[in-house]
């Protein structure tokens, strides 16, 4: 049950671009077709979660036994972009075939902020479901990491659909493009907003 | 370019919101009233600055291959400096934009400014590309703080003027989008005449 209200909660009240605004500039960077987007969602919920996990044992059980939270920054991201690169590393290895798919998308992930995002958040933020407030365990962090990033996949393929429209549609010069785009958004969070309160 | 064009270019031909749409997290979570918004363009800065100088000291002796990782943790630890002296000096601003600090390191503009200036340029050009950027972010930030407090609390910078709740959508995350969206449209008309 806890679970179920984790994955509500990530995927529809808080959701990760709607709500929280985490990996805005990939969300409106390859959202233009909906085949782009599928990847981009695809590559972020493998890399959110691997990044998720590790950051989460290596805070556990190196960085807060030491005493060297003020270094979480630091150790975060190099973690995260030395996954990335090996995660690259492997597919090209092992499968080729999902190498070719979520190719592109990899190195971008980096700098998306989403991932160290939810790494922080998993570490930092107490956690309101079940028996009270506490520290999620491996277990919530890891299932909240998956949800968080499909809310993000949510999020991302609703938007492309939208945008393959948009761009059929006319609008006002000044509005072509971006603003246009972020407006859309905008109505969708609000729509979005109709969620809180069920969780 | 000289000095004073490094310094303003931030404000309207490279403005790093409205023309680069760099930073766009910070960028819409943070700008809940102007002063979050002014507080938050300000850290930024800080950053940007002493990334843009170390990184055109030591552009020369990095290795190209792995120049990315290297600007990072540079970054980073200015990002590390930046949250113990906030956690030390102003902890409630620390409080209020919390997940935002650290989140300075994946800020786009960072390491964009890194990459298409401060490793090529000399020190006192980075430093002065570093304040301009900096500064034209921190005012963008302030404006769409300016809007959204207006419109969702009816108050600048905490000074209170209009009675009333205001339109509580424009606190929240839906008012960010729409409003750094007319925004846009706004500064897409004014920079055409």
């Amino acid at each position: 049950m806890d679970y179920l209200l984790i994955i509500i909660s990530a995927v529809f009240v808080n959701n990760i671009v709607l709500a929280q605004f985490l990996g805005v500039c990939p969300f409106l960077g390859v959202s233009n077709k909906l085949s782009t987007a599928t990847g981009m969602s695809g590559a972020v919920c493998f890399v959110i979660t691997l990044a998720t996990v590790v950051t989460y044992l290596l805070n556990r059980y190196l960085l807060v036994p030491f005493g060297l939270e003020f270094l979480q920054t630091i150790a975060f991201i190099l973690v995260i972009a030395s996954l990335v690169q090996m995660v690259e590393i492997i597919l090209k290895k092992i499968s080729p075939s999902l190498y070719q798919a979520l190719g592109i998308f990899l190195p971008l992930i980096t700098t998306n902020c989403a991932v160290l995002g939810v790494a922080i958040t998993v570490v930092s933020k107490e956690f309101n479901f079940g028996s009270g407030p506490h520290m999620m365990n491996l277990a919530e962090a890891t299932v909240y990491a998956i949800a968080t990033s499909l809310g993000y996949g949510l999020a991302m393929v609703l938007f492309a659909g939208m945008r393959e429209q948009l761009a059929r549609s006319s609008v006002p010069a000044a509005f072509k493009g971006l603003p246009i785009a972020f407006i859309t958004v905008g109505i969708m969070a609000l729509a979005f907003l109709g969620f809180s309160g069920i969780v | 370019m000289s000095k004073l064009a490094l310094i303003t270019k931030g404000f309207l031909k490279e403005n790093p919101t409205f023309v680069l749409v760099l930073g766009m997290c910070p960028t819409l979570a943070t700008t809940t009233s102007a002063m979050n918004g002014l507080e938050m363009g300000l850290a930024t800065m800080f950053v940007l600055i002493l990334s843009n100088i170390v990184i055109s000291l030591i552009a020369p002796v990095v290795p190209d291959k792995v120049h990315i990782p290297v600007y990072i943790v540079v970054i980073a630890t200015f990002v590390t400096l930046l949250q113990l002296l906030m956690q030390a000096y102003v902890p409630e601003v620390y409080e209020t934009l919390g997940l935002f600090i650290p989140l300075i390191v994946v800020n786009c503009i960072v390491l964009g400014r890194a990459e298409a200036f401060a490793n090529k340029n000399t020190v006192g050009d980075s430093a002065l590309d570093g304040i301009g950027i900096g500064l034209g972010f921190t005012v963008s930030l302030v404006v769409i703080g300016i809007v959204r407090e207006i419109l969702g609390s009816g108050s600048v910078f905490g000074w209170k003027f209009i009675p009333g709740d205001g339109i509580l959508a424009f606190v929240m995350a839906p008012g960010a989008f729409i409003v750094l969206g007319y925004l846009m449209v706004l500064f897409n008309k004014l920079a055409k005449r």
